[in-house]
């Protein structure tokens, strides 16, 4: 359902990477590889259509996703490096706005159970600054849980700072969600307990 | 109108908040004003005469001061990024944000203008011109202040360079704006100078949120 061909990806004055072509079909799990500086965080933003590519073009269900933006961010998620999250507003709060701007708006019922179901029932009125990096993170992981399902879940580090038990609950739901038809490209350095190992694309295999 | 709405709410309640930031840009204005009188003696005559003007350049001048933190700790901290991955209208949100900014620190000058007018002893009657004019031109201020504000975002030294972009396309908001109180005074009626600003206003609000999300898609590459 995701398509690439022949990505460039120019960052300052290095090439990242070029002449990239990948192709996720529903229910598959992509796993974007490669040392650190080598263009994951990079790729991942020109296809969720936060850069341009130096080169070559992104396709959601066959069409350019420039051209449908609005059908293709309706079906995308993506959690980035940063949380999304503001110091002065709780996690319920964050969670309600989060989905409300991306136009799914719920109710705070269902954010709440959203955050207890990663594990942050009892912070649920806490202001975000006084979280840990792990619990930042589980807030932002929390929109995986809530609202419509969006079919394509593009994930930047979604392991960092999470404890084990998290990491395999992650990776189980990463894993329901292809089930269920859905398409997910992650990167991650840590190996993460998945049944079925996802597809690797290493960047550093990548001419350029 | 959801997301609209959504990021309204949100602004504002952060701004309520961390309301000690937004006292500063109002005190910021009081002081300004406050200082003319000292700087020129307090010749009544002279201060009625610059009054409007005074008034307005301490209102542009605290607007600009209030502008770099309009997107700054979206973007640090990516809510910006998933702002602009929302399937939402990009201009919708950000005429949001604008309009929260301005209720934030426009409003507040509109309200206390009068009774800074009073202290050059400006003509009561004039309060009124003076008020509408600042209730048209400072929303002007804050849509302009936001293209530069999206243009700057991320820059190092983004704030001075703001300025020196900004402050030229305020000039003509700043001549009708103090024009409107001085062609009161003078006689002559306000309606031209009032009639320019509601125009010029019209004219941002259909044109500087569109400008504005083209240059936030820019800096968040």
């Amino acid at each position: 359902m995701l398509e690439a061909v022949q990505l460039a990806c120019l960052k300052g004055d290095r090439l990242l990477f070029r002449d990239l072509a990948l192709r996720l079909a529903s229910g598959e799990m992509l796993r974007v590889a490669g040392p650190n500086g080598f263009g994951k965080t990079s790729l991942l933003r020109i296809l969720c259509g936060l850069t341009m590519p130096e080169h070559g073009e992104v396709r959601w269900l066959g069409k350019l996703i420039g051209a449908e933006r609005e059908v293709f961010h309706r079906a995308l998620l993506y959690v980035g490096h940063a949380p999304a999250l503001n110091d002065l507003l709780t996690p319920v709060e964050s969670l309600m706005f989060a989905c409300a701007a991306g136009g799914s708006p719920v109710s705070r019922e269902v954010c709440i159970e959203a955050l207890a179901r990663v594990g942050l029932a009892a912070q649920t009125e806490l202001p975000t600054r006084v979280l840990s990096q792990g619990q930042r993170r589980r807030v932002g992981l929390a929109r995986l849980f809530v609202g419509e399902e969006k079919r394509l879940w593009i994930l930047d580090e979604p392991f960092t700072a999470l404890d084990v038990a998290a990491v395999a609950d992650l990776a189980r739901t990463l894993e329901a969600h292809c089930a269920g038809g859905g398409g997910v490209v992650l990167t991650t350095h840590q190996d993460a307990p998945f049944d079925k190992l996802p597809r690797v694309l290493d960047l550093a295999g990548v001419t350029c | 109108m959801g997301p609209f709405l959504a990021v309204m709410r949100r602004d504002l309640m952060l701004a309520w908040r961390g309301r000690t930031d937004v006292l500063v840009t109002l005190a910021f204005f009081v002081i300004v004003v406050c200082l003319f009188p000292f700087g020129v003696g307090p010749e009544t005559n002279q201060l009625r005469e610059i009054a409007p003007g005074v008034l307005w350049v301490a209102a542009l001048l605290s607007t600009l001061l209030s502008l770099n933190r309009l997107f700054a700790q979206d973007h640090a901290d990516g809510t910006l990024e998933q702002l602009l991955l929302s399937p939402e209208p990009t201009a919708l949100w950000v005429a949001a944000k604008v309009l929260a900014h301005w209720i934030v620190t426009g409003l507040p000058l509109v309200i206390v203008a009068p009774g800074l007018a009073l202290l050059f002893d400006l003509q009561q009657d004039a309060l009124g011109v003076l008020v509408l004019s600042l209730a048209l031109g400072s929303p002007i201020l804050a849509l302009l202040g936001a293209v530069g504000a999206a243009l700057t975002l991320g820059l190092r030294g983004g704030g001075v360079l703001l300025a020196l972009l900004i402050l030229p396309l305020y000039v003509p908001v700043l001549i009708f704006g103090a024009g409107a109180v001085d062609a009161y005074l003078g006689g002559t009626g306000a309606d031209a100078q009032l009639l320019l600003l509601g125009g010029g206003l019209l004219g941002a609000l259909a044109g500087a949120p569109f400008a504005c999300a083209a240059a936030l898609r820019i800096a968040i590459e």
